[in-house]
């Protein structure tokens, strides 16, 4: 395990894809490596791109590659498809918008399936940029899955996050809601040849207008609504993702000149730490249940409403804070 | 809470756009706990070679209809072996002769050669008795 940190340090994509998949795959020990490399991270800027499922995404990604490998800027993407909740399975086909990159070492491509987390990315996601970030990727986009309303997580990763709107998708109420439509430092109307593009753009801007003191943390940028034409006509396209590429650059300059990044690195780091205390502390207490039987006995006890959740998982936190984990689970993790 | 999930790159190559089959194996592996990496149409050996280092693939997956698999197995083999994925398990489907997958297996270029009307089922048996064990 020691090796795949120092490999993955040395530049090897083998390594580092299989570092991220032994992060996916919850392997133990894995967590060595990301200590090995955790002192190198903290130099790309990270961009989040996330959106409804077919709102162009990935097809907006493949661009926004094209134009910063244009600037001769190294680019990693994490591109986050569904896992199927029946069968743990997925087709990852993000990619299939990307591939005329496949043969460039400046671009590093990585798919992953969310494995039943429900924040729109998957939990390796973090881990993952950490590693692209060693690698010495000037910029590392991370495509949320489709998302609906709540899918927020991303937040926790990026610098800039962009939501990628497209036309018909509901009328001005939905401008107003929370969630997605609170996260965006940048938006994108997508596909702007389709009817309703105008309105959309006008319903955006004045949502985005009424909203300039947000309470998130990008504090004083007045965030931009970028109109970006049909793929089909690829140099307006390009162009309009060039612009994209221009903005994403200024707000992360924004947020340096107003001592903003060290906000959102804290809060990156806050939700690192509770992820990790959750792999020390939880992870080891749930496997151990598992393994002994007790998890499905207190099932069985709270089906008959001999007990509930609450009162067990009180007697379960003093029974650990009092005795610790047993040795060999210890040893294990 | 080791949860090893094989995954499988799946891509058809050159112009070939007889899709049904690779489509419906990448729908069943899907459907039996398999991470399927799929590339589409159209793709050259040189991007799917990439493609398998990057994305960590267990197998890497060829359907092809074009009658160049003697030249394409053997190029996507020595194209991985290149990259440093001398361990990533090639598998072959399509229009391909039996003599001809006979002959690319024996090599050694391809672990399975799956022919015409072979049974969906028993491809995605083969790929999970056959992905091969990570020691890192």
């Amino acid at each position: 395990m020691k090796e795949l940190g120092k490999r993955v340090l040395a530049g090897d994509i083998r390594a580092a894809s299989r570092l991220i998949r032994n992060l996916e795959d919850q392997i133990t020990d894995t967590y060595i490596a990301i200590q090995e490399i955790f002192k190198e991270t903290g130099k790309s800027h990270v961009i989040g791109i996330t959106g409804a499922p077919g709102a162009g995404k990935s097809t907006l990604t493949d661009e926004l590659i094209q134009a910063y490998r244009s600037q001769g800027k190294t680019v990693g993407v994490l591109a986050v498809d569904p896992t199927s909740p029946f069968t743990g399975g997925a087709l990852l086909g993000d990619r299939i918008r990307m591939l005329r990159h496949a043969e460039d070492p400046g671009v590093f491509v990585r798919s992953l399936a969310t494995r039943g987390a429900m924040g729109g990315i998957s939990k390796a996601v973090g881990e993952g940029i950490h590693v692209m970030d060693v690698l010495g990727k000037d910029r590392i986009i991370v495509e949320t899955v489709g998302v609906g309303q709540q899918e927020v997580e991303i937040i926790n990763h990026a610098h800039t996050v962009i939501v990628v709107l497209v036309p018909g998708m509901g009328d001005e109420i939905q401008a107003l809601k929370a969630g997605l439509m609170e996260i965006a430092d940048i938006f994108v109307i997508n596909k702007a040849d389709r009817e309703g593009a105008g309105k959309l753009y006008k319903e955006t801007m004045n949502m985005v207008q009424m909203s300039r003191d947000r309470a998130g943390v990008s504090k004083g940028w007045q965030i931009p609504v970028l109109l970006v034409e049909s793929v089909m006509e690829p140099h307006k396209f390009a162009e309009s993702v060039e612009k994209l590429r221009d903005k994403i650059e200024e707000h992360y300059q924004f947020l340096v000149d107003n001592d903003l990044i060290s906000e959102r690195m804290r809060r990156k780091t806050a939700a690192e730490i509770q992820e990790a205390l959750w792999g020390a502390i939880m992870c080891p207490i749930l496997n151990e249940m598992e393994a002994s039987g007790e998890m499905k006995r207190m099932i069985d006890r709270c089906l008959l409403k001999d007990t509930d959740p609450y009162t067990l998982a009180d007697e379960i936190a003093l029974r650990y804070m009092k005795e610790g984990l047993a040795k060999d689970i210890c040893a294990d993790s | 809470m080791d949860d090893k999930v094989i995954r499988v790159l799946l891509a058809k190559i050159g112009l070939d756009s007889h899709d049904r089959g690779v489509r419906l194996l990448a729908r069943n592996l899907k459907d039996s706990g398999v991470e399927v990496i799929y590339l589409g149409l159209y793709r050259t050996i040189e991007e799917v070679a990439q493609t398998a280092i990057q994305e960590d693939a267990d197998f890497c997956g060829l359907s092809m209809h074009t009658g160049a698999h003697r030249e394409a197995f053997p190029h996507l083999r020595d194209m991985l072996d290149s990259l440093g994925g001398e361990d990533i398990v090639i598998i072959g489907g399509g229009a391909i002769p039996e003599e001809d997958r006979r002959a690319l297996v024996a090599s050694g270029v391809a672990a399975a050669m799956f022919g015409p009307g072979a049974n969906y089922n028993a491809i995605v048996e083969w790929i999970k008795t056959n992905a091969p064990a990570r020691n890192s």
